[in-house]
């Protein structure tokens, strides 16, 4: 088979998010970035497709120059190769959507038979490419995954989605597909030391995003604002519980009024 | 501004998010009920065609097709893209629920058009769609703005209050029967197993129930399932119970899980850590119960306790029942 992964590099889950330019964007100098928890789960999973189906697996990344790091981590996890889309100096706005279409082209390229990414991004929340690059490529797509059967040596996959309350929905789907991967879906490993090294070597290919990149973005960002703060609440310490409890409870009732 | 509604159905009951989908429509046609229409697909679905013309729906869409029964992304974005071109609407709405996430996106890159996703406000700017969305789980938020004609939107549950306009309304309903292109259908549903609970997944729970890393073990969860039973509560869990084995990944709030919105968030021995706060800060009451008083939860809590929570979490039980039972 032929595996494709998606990864994105986005803030870890402990940055702090800082307006610049009076909100007009975000402060990044303080950002470090990590892989999005997420794609680590696609590209574990791209890992042991490959492990069981045999074949190629590539990572394909988009944005700067930091985003190398995230994908030697795929291939020191056990990817083949990278695709880089270098977007090292680009200043227009990039809308999903033009993300998506430059991924896609990259995609169309490589006619894989099945392109992993994580379900969504953390740092956006949009989960917007998985769906779009399917689309822009004519495949299914499916997203939340939890569980994956091969059949057929990979033409086919019997796929479990989680959606509310923990309810599964099970499809029948031909390859080649786009699967966006969920958290329960496996447990992806830890680089090893050898795979660390050996991915130093592992061929990384570089295109320029002016080369896939097309048209205007169909979103654009107006301005950014920091949440409103709360005005401190009440804290309770020290009575005897059962009266802190019965004091909570009658204010959720009272003044609240939530319940 | 004409608006499709798509008003979403899962095991034949109509979702909560429809009336205030509906709601939100009618302040963007400034009450021009007759520009919104709503579509609803699924067996049986037709029965709620008049609670969405209460909600100021001027026309409903009956979608009731072998395809369409069962949620299918692609036979749902071929029936809605049929309408589209048939009435021409400048928006399209749905809930930015596990389908409404499934679908939108795909329909929108199928019309090369706009998609703001899980909104907390949408407004008119002229002829622009704007809305604000949270970003980073809600350590910021974006003002997002279409740049295309017809734009598409998936709104966050339980932000917009429902209201209905007219009790009395009738709705006008239309059968639509959509023609499939069925070579385009290659995921298709098998089946649809059940959940563990019948209840409201975290995204769209109003009540939440959550436990951090001093639940200790899986099992003492159990208490605060029997909390959330007696009214009727979700319960959710921070990541380091769920890391370390006490709750399952679909339990987990916060960045790298669910961006929860409820009307009463209860946190049972969660310190608060930023990626968890970012998840449920935008509950509208946040209670916080932990031993530590420095803990950074009780910065964002409206009421908070410094006590072990296996002692108070019996006492809430005991209080919430006497509530509810009056």
């Amino acid at each position: 088979m032929k595996i494709l992964v998606l990864v994105k590099h986005v803030p870890d889950t402990e940055t702090k998010v800082k307006l610049a330019g009076g909100g007009k964007s975000l402060d990044d100098s303080e950002f470090k970035y990590m892989v999005n928890p997420y794609d680590e789960f696609a590209i574990e999973e791209a890992v042991r497709t490959q492990e069981k189906q045999g074949g190629e697996s590539v990572v394909v990344s988009l944005g700067p120059t930091r985003v190398q790091e995230a994908m030697r981590k795929a291939m020191a996890m056990g990817i083949d190769r990278g695709v880089w889309i270098n977007s090292e100096g680009h200043t227009g706005e990039l809308d999903s959507f033009s993300v998506a279409s430059a991924l896609a082209k990259v995609v169309a390229e490589e006619k894989p038979d099945v392109v992993f990414l994580g379900q969504k991004a953390i740092d956006d929340d949009a989960a917007h490419v998985g769906p779009m690059v399917a689309e822009l490529c004519s495949m299914p797509h499916i997203q939340v995954v939890t569980k994956i059967e091969w059949q057929n040596g990979g033409q086919n996959a019997r796929v479990e989605r989680e959606v509310e309350g923990g309810m599964i929905e099970v499809y029948d789907v031909s390859a080649p597909m786009v699967l966006g991967a969920h958290k329960s879906l496996n447990e992806p490993r830890f680089p090893p030391l050898p795979g660390i090294m050996k991915a130093k070597k592992k061929p990384l290919a570089e295109k320029k995003l002016s080369e896939v990149l097309s048209g205007q973005p169909l979103v654009t960002v107006r301005a950014f604002a920091l949440p409103a703060d709360k005005a401190p609440g009440k804290v309770f310490k020290g009575e005897p519980l059962p009266d802190m409890v019965k004091k909570v409870v009658g204010l959720l009732r009272s003044e609240a009024k939530v319940i | 501004m004409k608006i499709l509604v798509y008003a979403e159905v899962r095991n034949g009951k109509l979702k909560s998010t429809a009336g205030e989908l509906l709601t939100e429509a009618r302040k963007l046609t400034a009450g021009k009920t007759e520009n919104i229409h709503a579509v609803l697909l699924g067996d049986g679905c037709a029965a709620h065609a008049k609670t969405l013309a209460t909600f100021g729906a001027g026309k409903v869409f009956v979608v009731e097709t072998a395809e369409t029964n069962t949620y299918q992304c692609e036979p749902h974005i071929q029936t809605v893209s049929q309408l589209i071109a048939a009435q021409s609407y400048n928006l399209v709405m749905g809930a930015a629920s596990p389908t409404g996430r499934d679908f939108f996106p795909r329909l929108a890159a199928r019309h090369k058009s706009a998609i703001l996703t899980d909104v907390i406000a949408v407004s008119l700017d002229g002829e622009k769609v704007v809305a604000r969305r949270p970003m980073y789980a809600g350590k910021c938020i974006a003002e997002v703005c279409s740049q295309t004609p017809l734009t598409f939107v998936t709104v966050r549950p339980n932000v917009i209050p429902a209201e209905v306009q007219n009790a009395a309304a009738e709705a006008a309903v239309e059968k639509f029967a959509p023609n499939f292109n069925a070579s385009a259908i290659k995921a298709k549903i098998a089946e649809v197993r059940k959940g563990k609970s019948e209840k409201p997944d975290l995204t769209e729970a109003s009540l939440i129930i959550s436990g951090g890393r001093a639940m200790g073990n899986a099992d003492n969860f159990k208490i605060l399932h029997d909390l959330a039973d007696v009214v009727g509560a979700t319960v959710g869990a921070s990541r380091a119970a769920v890391d370390s084995g006490y709750a399952p990944h679909d339990m987990q709030v916060g960045q790298t899980g669910k961006t929860v919105n409820p009307n009463l968030y209860m946190a049972f021995g969660i310190s608060g850590s930023i990626q968890h706060l970012a998840g449920m800060r935008t509950s509208k009451v946040i209670v916080a119960v932990n031993t530590d008083p420095d803990a950074p939860i009780f910065q964002k809590a409206d009421y908070g306790i410094v006590a072990d929570l296996f002692q108070a979490v019996p006492l809430f039980k005991d209080e919430l029942k006497k509530i509810t039972e009056h």
